[in-house]
């Protein structure tokens, strides 16, 4: 693979590779893109993905964006192929070194997350695809003499008349053209690749445990550490006494890295063995104060603040003057529990730091590790893996400090430090707790008046600071700036409270807060207008047409009816997110201490769908992510420490208890829109919704069993 | 330790008695296919076949494995196992993919087991795998699939 030192360039850039190949890469950020000399320095990034094609025809896409299951791998290279004009199932795709040229333009650093890699690589990358597929051409009408506009290429192959080459063939005189300023790309009527069936490049390997993740590195003499963190998070460790465990067999050193004693050991069972055997001493912190109840407290007691105007129009106080109704929602923390736990492999020595790791921001690790190694941040070299699960989790590279800190202690030596599901649940960035406070007024049957307030910690303000300006975290405000009902008098708020909790994004991040709020009360404002949920929205969507078409296909294809057979339901909710109009519907039935969900229907207008099937994936799987908010699962505190710890107690959705999910896709030919996150948030309102319409019971809180109804 | 029978071949093993197969076979043995989730055989994705049957590593110590046949994903080449990896490919059923060793795993040894089974039966067996990408859908249509294949060839 490429690998250079790198300076951030803002243009395209082709180079003459070792070997003859064509390199091209290609800034996402810059619409102009301008030709660069080659630079005789050969393996040089630039841009932000990378075509490689090599005399012997391989093709290669270094591609910037981690894969965790939400199919980038294959749907970014299926955008790169149409234009390329090659089959994505021959392109070989890398994982991406740390480089400025690959920061995600949509988020300002290199991050995988908001449901972006799609949305901003879409133009990019087809305008990569596209010039490097003129050059070919340009190559090929010299050698043969005649007008590229009489040449064509499509499936690695150039070809004219008699005369046909292949794209190796062609790389290494490519490689010395000056790439064209204008391409022309393809309309979509002629796309062959975008929007057609193709299997994951990455599908077959998973299904044969082929795959290699984070934890599945293995370097030799590598040794593995196993840790015991302080149980309150943002403890230190007071003292222990490490030394019988030192003499044990296998144990290579135990060391205080402050926030966890690790155990190095030549296997990870005796480096657990070990560390589990370890008596510690803890400066539990300030921390250590944090109930579950004082947290909603702290929520509680900021309710009143002004905090930040997200979205307003006319003007709701003097409308809410005259009445209306106010309901206060609340959301439980969550945990991110990815399958793979965290874990990372570092290699600490003189000339510098190496990290192995799943991340969803590698350039984050690399910061981390400078920092904890004490070296600068280009000494770093992050080799990023598939991961295991991501959610948000691993935006987050406390893992990777850990992992540099522990391996710092034996210099040379690759160390892979793994935690336990335990660990994995009590020491995560939790997802916000949240009140929201709603207030409404109708007049004529119409949502005259809407005001909301969401009060939370800002996961923002922690963990990228400069981006929280005049309190507006600009996370906290999604679901609320996006609001797409056409109320006359509205005002949207988010009131950021700390409340001793270490927070974090979390799939869909405050969509999914404010959604549960604004979504059940809207329902709420419908039985105060006497009309139904459904009939209620689409009178405030005349001017959102994409919006009410979501609703009425997810209607229509879950057979939606406001009055059901008894013992049955009906709950609806809808939203924009992240570029993407959806809309739910759940199907509930029984009685209010037995309730049996029995589908779950999502219409999503995401515009043009890359690859569909895995557009259908990722809709169905974030409708699973979305239960876990909605039915039971929560994180609570007890004196600052995590009650919940294995999947016995943090419970994910299995598969007995996740019901048939129906995917509507709306045909659209806008440009795409996010979808990795879209299926999660609105299940929560739509499920209670259900409820209500099931038992007459409208619980205002996550998850909905706290709310005193039982799912079956 | 006495020697075990991994994927049809008899391998030593120089590691402690209570050392959990799935660590054997991750850290001692260097094969990776076999994932830890959760430790205490909760979430599935460390499942290998002991005799045909769906088995957590995790919780297995090495010194329960005397005289048994261990299969782990790596060996899954059995009709089978192969008609269940086909059905994968089939509905597209990996995400992320972490768990999804262990959902074949099990899925394999359901068929051995009970090669027509319903659709309750399956999310029986399948319940104990916890997928956290939410591919259950397609898991449950893929066994349903693999079922029908191998019918079709006895």
């Amino acid at each position: 693979m490429i690998d250079s030192t790198v300076t951030r360039r803002d243009f395209i850039r082709v180079s003459a590779v070792v070997g003859g190949g064509l390199l091209i890469g290609f800034r996402f950020s810059d619409a102009s893109a301008q030709p660069l000399e080659i630079d005789a320095d050969a393996a040089v990034l630039a841009p932000n993905a990378w075509i490689r094609i090599a005399p012997d025809g391989t093709v290669t896409f270094t591609c910037g964006r981690s894969e965790m299951g939400q199919d980038v791998y294959t749907s970014l290279s299926m955008i790169l192929a149409e234009e390329l004009g090659v089959d994505p199932r021959t392109v070989t795709v890398l994982h991406a070194p740390v480089d400025p040229v690959y920061v995600n333009s949509a988020l300002g650093a290199q991050i995988t997350g908001g449901s972006t890699s799609v949305r901003e690589g879409w133009g990019p990358l087809r305008k990569a695809g596209a010039t490097t597929r003129e050059m070919l051409i340009a190559a090929a009408a010299t050698k043969w003499s005649a007008s590229p506009a009489d040449c064509k290429a499509a499936n690695g192959m150039v070809t004219h008349g008699p005369h046909s080459a292949s794209y190796g063939s062609l790389a290494s005189a490519a490689a010395l053209l000056t790439p064209p300023a204008n391409v022309t790309l393809k309309e979509p009527v002629a796309f062959t690749v975008i929007g057609k069936p193709l299997p994951r490049l990455d599908g077959a390997a998973k299904a044969r445990g082929r795959t290699t993740y984070g934890l599945d590195i293995k370097l030799p003499g590598m040794l593995y550490a196993a840790i015991v963190p302080c149980p309150v998070i943002g403890g230190k460790v007071a003292s222990f006494d490490g030394s019988a465990v030192a003499k044990r067999p296998g144990v290579k050193a135990v060391v205080n890295i402050g926030e966890a004693v690790a155990v190095v050991a030549s296997h990870y069972w005796i480096a657990r063995g070990a560390a589990d055997s370890l008596t510690i001493n803890w400066d539990e912190g300030s921390s250590a104060k944090v109930d579950t109840t004082s947290v909603f407290a702290a929520l509680d007691a900021a309710k009143d603040r002004p905090g930040f105007v997200a979205k307003t129009a006319g003007n709701v106080s003097t409308a809410l003057a005259a009445g209306g109704k106010t309901a206060e929602y609340r959301c439980q923390m969550l945990a991110h529990a990815t399958l793979e736990p965290q874990n990372c492999t570092a290699k600490v020595t003189p000339a510098g730091v190496e990290v192995w790791a799943s991340v969803q921001f590698p350039q984050g690790a690399q910061g981390i590790a400078a920092a904890v190694a004490g070296v600068k941040p280009e000494m770093v070299k992050v080799h990023s893996q598939f991961i295991g699960g991501g959610f948000g989790r691993r935006l987050e590279n406390d893992f990777v400090g850990q992992a540099v800190a522990i391996a710092k202690a034996v210099p040379g030596i690759p160390v892979q430090m793994i935690w336990t599901r335990p660990q994995d649940t009590q020491q995560d960035f939790y997802r916000p707790p949240s009140l929201h406070v709603m207030k409404g007024l109708v007049a004529n049957g119409r949502l005259e008046a809407l005001s909301g307030k969401l009060v939370s910690p800002s996961v923002t303000a922690r963990a990228f600071p400069p981006f929280v300006v005049n309190g507006n975290d600009p996370f906290m405000t999604e679901g609320l700036a996006n609001l797409t009902y056409d109320v006359p008098n509205l005002e949207m708020r988010t009131v950021i409270e700390e409340v001793g909790v270490r927070v974090g994004f979390w799939r869909s991040v405050s969509h999914a807060l404010n959604a549960f709020a604004v979504e059940s009360f809207m329902d709420e404002m419908a039985m105060e207008a006497k009309q139904s949920p459904v009939a209620f929205r689409l009178a405030l969507l005349e001017k959102m047409p994409r919006q009410r078409a979501a609703i009425e296909r997810a209607v229509r294809a879950s057979g939606y009816t406001a009055t059901p057979a008894a013992g049955r339901a009906f709950g609806l909710a809808s939203m924009e997110c992240y570029g993407t109009h959806a809309a739910v519907v759940c199907e509930v039935s029984g009685t209010a201490d037995a309730i049996k969900l029995e589908k779950i229907t999502i219409a999503a207008d995401c515009g043009i769908a890359v690859h569909p099937d895995q557009v259908v994936a990722q809709l169905q799987g974030g409708v699973v992510t979305g239960l876990i908010q909605a039915v039971r699962s929560k994180v609570t505190f007890r004196n600052g420490r995590v009650e919940q710890s294995n999947f016995d107690s943090y419970r994910l959705p299995r598969g007995s208890e996740v019901p048939p999910i129906k995917v509507e896709l709306i045909a659209s030919g806008e440009a795409p829109g996010g979808i990795g996150e879209v299926g999660t948030p609105l299940v929560a309102p739509a499920l209670a919704n259900a409820v209500f319409a099931l038992t007459g019971k409208r619980i205002r809180s996550t998850p909905i069993e706290d709310g005193g109804v039982r799912f079956v | 330790m006495p020697p075990i029978s991994l994927n049809g071949k008899t391998v030593m093993v120089d590691a402690a008695p209570d050392t959990p197969l799935l660590w054997v076979l991750r850290d001692h043995l260097q094969m990776t296919g076999t994932k830890f989730g959760c430790g205490a055989a909760l979430c599935g994705a460390c499942t290998v076949h002991v005799d045909g049957v769906a088995t957590r590593s995790c919780v297995t110590p090495l010194s329960a494995l005397a005289g048994k046949k261990v299969t782990s994903i790596e060996g899954l080449t059995s009709p089978i196992g192969t008609a269940v990896q086909a059905a994968w490919d089939k509905h597209q059923v990996p995400q992320c993919g972490y768990c999804q060793s262990g959902q074949v795993m099990t899925a394999s040894a359901l068929l051995a087991k009970n090669p027509k089974p319903s659709e309750a039966q399956i999310a029986e067996a399948m319940n104990g795998n916890i997928c956290r990408c939410g591919t259950y859908g397609r898991i449950n249509a893929a066994v349903l699939d693999a079922a029908k294949t191998l019918e079709g060839r006895s």
